[in-house]
């Protein structure tokens, strides 16, 4: 049975502090939405309120046409994956993936039975007699995900689950997650700091900050075009330049930036979003010059990156950082033109 | 490559050791000495005042009220500890931290303070029975032993394991039994044997809490010394320490003795 996952204006407060403010969430039916932001961004708060560990002071939690919103956590039904495993230290790992089952009064043999089903399927069956502490992090998060999994729960929840292992084993069980996820159709939500880890596991990605969603979208629209300064910031876009609109030239906007530069935009790209607007791009959407149709600027301190030298840059506008081809290395103190590559530049109206 | 010790530092471990095993040695000696009176190196050699513990009826009496007062006080001790325990570590974000300290204070009070208001509360002020009072002393004297050991137990728990429970369908009243309580087991059972010792051995909560009728070992003890000071007083002290050493050779078989200093 697939469900919906369904926040409307949900508010929560820590004693007098207010951690989430009006916040709603639609999960798809076997859709799998991140929460992604820094730590203190609500993100695991949302996870917790829809868990029942917490008590929103206003809005309504819905799965499917259940309301959850006062039900106490042991009958939400949710299978829950925490970042520390969480399994049950005193019990064997078979006993741990079947405790769920226990709480369902489902009887003994029966239990034991879905239970070497499920670890037969995360691949730990040879292990079912061991205790947890004698299993590897990415074990133990087998486990935990098949702990989850056993009891059929509509809705799964993931807390950080890949914060504590190396970074090869956190690619290889994101894939995992992500293949028994979608293989059981199952709607989830998924809760990182990981921007990678988010885009690469998600249907869509909700990024988070000071308690409130900011944008929630597939990770392509994310990362290509950001909707606000926070998240362009959030997402690479390290410079953000103010420009001012001043007309068209061909199919080009042309701009204004601080000290007298103009930039040109191609229309085809961008809609501009008002008179005053900001112009964001990532390193390597300014590519240093020596010559060429773009933005001023003194090179200073140069770093190499591999694939190209990155250089802080004064301009007229502050520091701005570009990359340059490792072709032509430049000496600080040169002065150079950045010239923008509009595959990694966004526009985003002026906060109010 | 491991250095040898100074001399002098080896003369001040022997010292130390002297002076905490020499007492023993003369309690033991004293013991088994034939003559009435408390003596040491002992003269003679019986095995009569041991026997005499249980011919004086108020040597069994009080020893077996001390065990039920020790039991009885060290179970209530526990019933109200370990929720306390618990609450302090699961809520410790939340919770004001000067409530932890409110569960240390029967150790941070001195003891004859804390006897004596007892008896001014309990006994005249709310009128309780004798052993009532007794068992309501002890509870209080060993509260903060349960507090803090199954506190220690429970710092190293992590309580996204009662989560995970609960996530699975477990009632939260449920899951503490079944999840948290085996997993500070240990702690649990080394409270019960730190608050048992304290409360057997306790001498002046019970000083002023016993009254006519009902009195405990330690109390007996004393009252037999004022009055005979024969070996018998040695050979209590004898079966008291064989009971401790007992109890913790049972606890280092089962458990390891390292969690009763953790």
């Amino acid at each position: 049975m697939t469900v919906s996952l369904t926040l409307s204006g949900i508010t929560a407060h820590y004693g007098t502090t207010k951690v989430l403010e009006d916040l709603s969430l639609h999960v798809a039916e076997g859709e799998l939405v991140s929460l992604l932001g820094a730590s203190g961004c609500g993100k695991t708060t949302t996870l917790r309120l829809v868990a029942g560990f917490l008590r929103p002071t206003a809005g309504s939690i819905h799965l499917g046409d259940r309301d959850l919103t006062r039900l106490p956590a042991h009958a939400r039904d949710i299978g829950l994956v925490f970042q520390n495993y969480a399994l049950f230290p005193h019990l064997s790992i078979r006993d741990n993936v079947a405790f769920g089952l226990k709480q369902r009064g489902i009887g003994s043999a029966a239990r034991a039975k879905q239970a070497n089903e499920m670890l037969e399927r995360v691949g730990l069956n040879a292990l079912a007699d061991r205790t947890p502490d004698a299993l590897s992090g990415g074990q133990k998060q087998r486990v935990a995900l098949a702990r989850a999994l056993v009891i059929d729960p509509p809705l799964l929840m993931f807390d950080e689950p890949l914060s504590n292992l190396d970074a090869k084993l956190r690619v290889e069980m994101r894939v995992e997650i992500r293949r028994l996820q979608r293989d059981n159709g199952r709607t989830a939500l998924y809760v990182t700091h990981d921007q990678e880890e988010a885009f690469s596991i998600s249907d869509r990605v909700a990024i988070m900050n000071a308690g409130r969603i900011l944008q929630l979208d597939v990770p392509e629209v994310l990362y290509s075009k950001p909707a606000n300064a926070f998240v362009a910031n959030f997402v690479g876009f390290e410079n953000i330049i103010s420009l001012r609109a001043v007309g068209e030239v061909d199919d080009c906007l042309t701009a204004e930036m601080a000290g007298g530069a103009i930039l040109k935009l191609p229309k085809e790209r961008y809609e501009q979003p008002g008179q005053e607007f900001l112009f964001a791009t990532r390193p390597d959407g300014l590519l240093v010059n020596r010559l060429g149709d773009g933005i001023p600027a003194r090179l200073g301190l140069r770093t190499y990156l591999g694939r190209a030298y990155q250089y802080r840059c004064e301009t007229a506008a502050g520091e701005i950082i570009a990359n340059g081809p490792l072709s032509d290395p430049l000496e600080p103190g040169t002065d150079a033109f950045l010239i923008p590559q509009h595959d990694q530049c966004a526009v985003l109206p002026v906060e109010s | 490559m491991l250095t040898r010790p100074h001399p002098v530092l080896i003369g001040f471990a022997c010292l130390v050791f002297f002076f905490l095993l020499a007492p023993l040695v003369i309690i033991i000696g004293a013991s088994v000495s034939d003559t009435s009176f408390l003596t040491f190196p002992p003269q003679g050699l019986t095995l009569h005042w041991y026997e005499n513990i249980f011919e004086v009826s108020a040597f069994k009496r009080t020893m077996v009220t001390s065990f039920i007062l020790a039991v009885t006080g060290t179970s209530l001790s526990l019933i109200v500890g370990i929720p306390a325990a618990y609450a302090l570590n699961r809520y410790r974000v939340q919770l004001p931290s000067f409530l932890s300290t409110v569960f240390v204070l029967p150790i941070l009070v001195p003891e004859i303070v804390l006897g004596f208001s007892l008896m001014k509360t309990v006994t005249t002020a709310m009128g309780f029975p004798i052993f009532v009072s007794l068992v309501i002393g002890h509870a209080l004297l060993v509260l903060p032993y349960c507090v803090r050991v199954v506190s220690a137990a429970l710092s190293s728990f992590d309580f996204s394991i009662e989560e995970a429970a609960v996530s699975l369908g477990c009632p939260r009243w449920k899951a503490f039994f079944i999840i948290v309580l085996p997993n500070v087991r240990a702690g649990v059972i080394a409270a019960f044997i730190l608050a048992l010792i304290t409360s057997i051995n306790d001498v002046s909560i019970s000083l002023f809490l016993t009254g006519p009728g009902i009195s405990t070992l330690p109390i007996q003890l004393l009252a037999h010394m004022e009055q005979f000071f024969d070996p018998t007083i040695a050979s209590v002290s004898v079966l008291l320490m064989l009971v401790t050493v007992g109890v913790m050779a049972v606890v280092e078989l089962t458990l390891g003795l390292t969690f009763l200093t953790k």
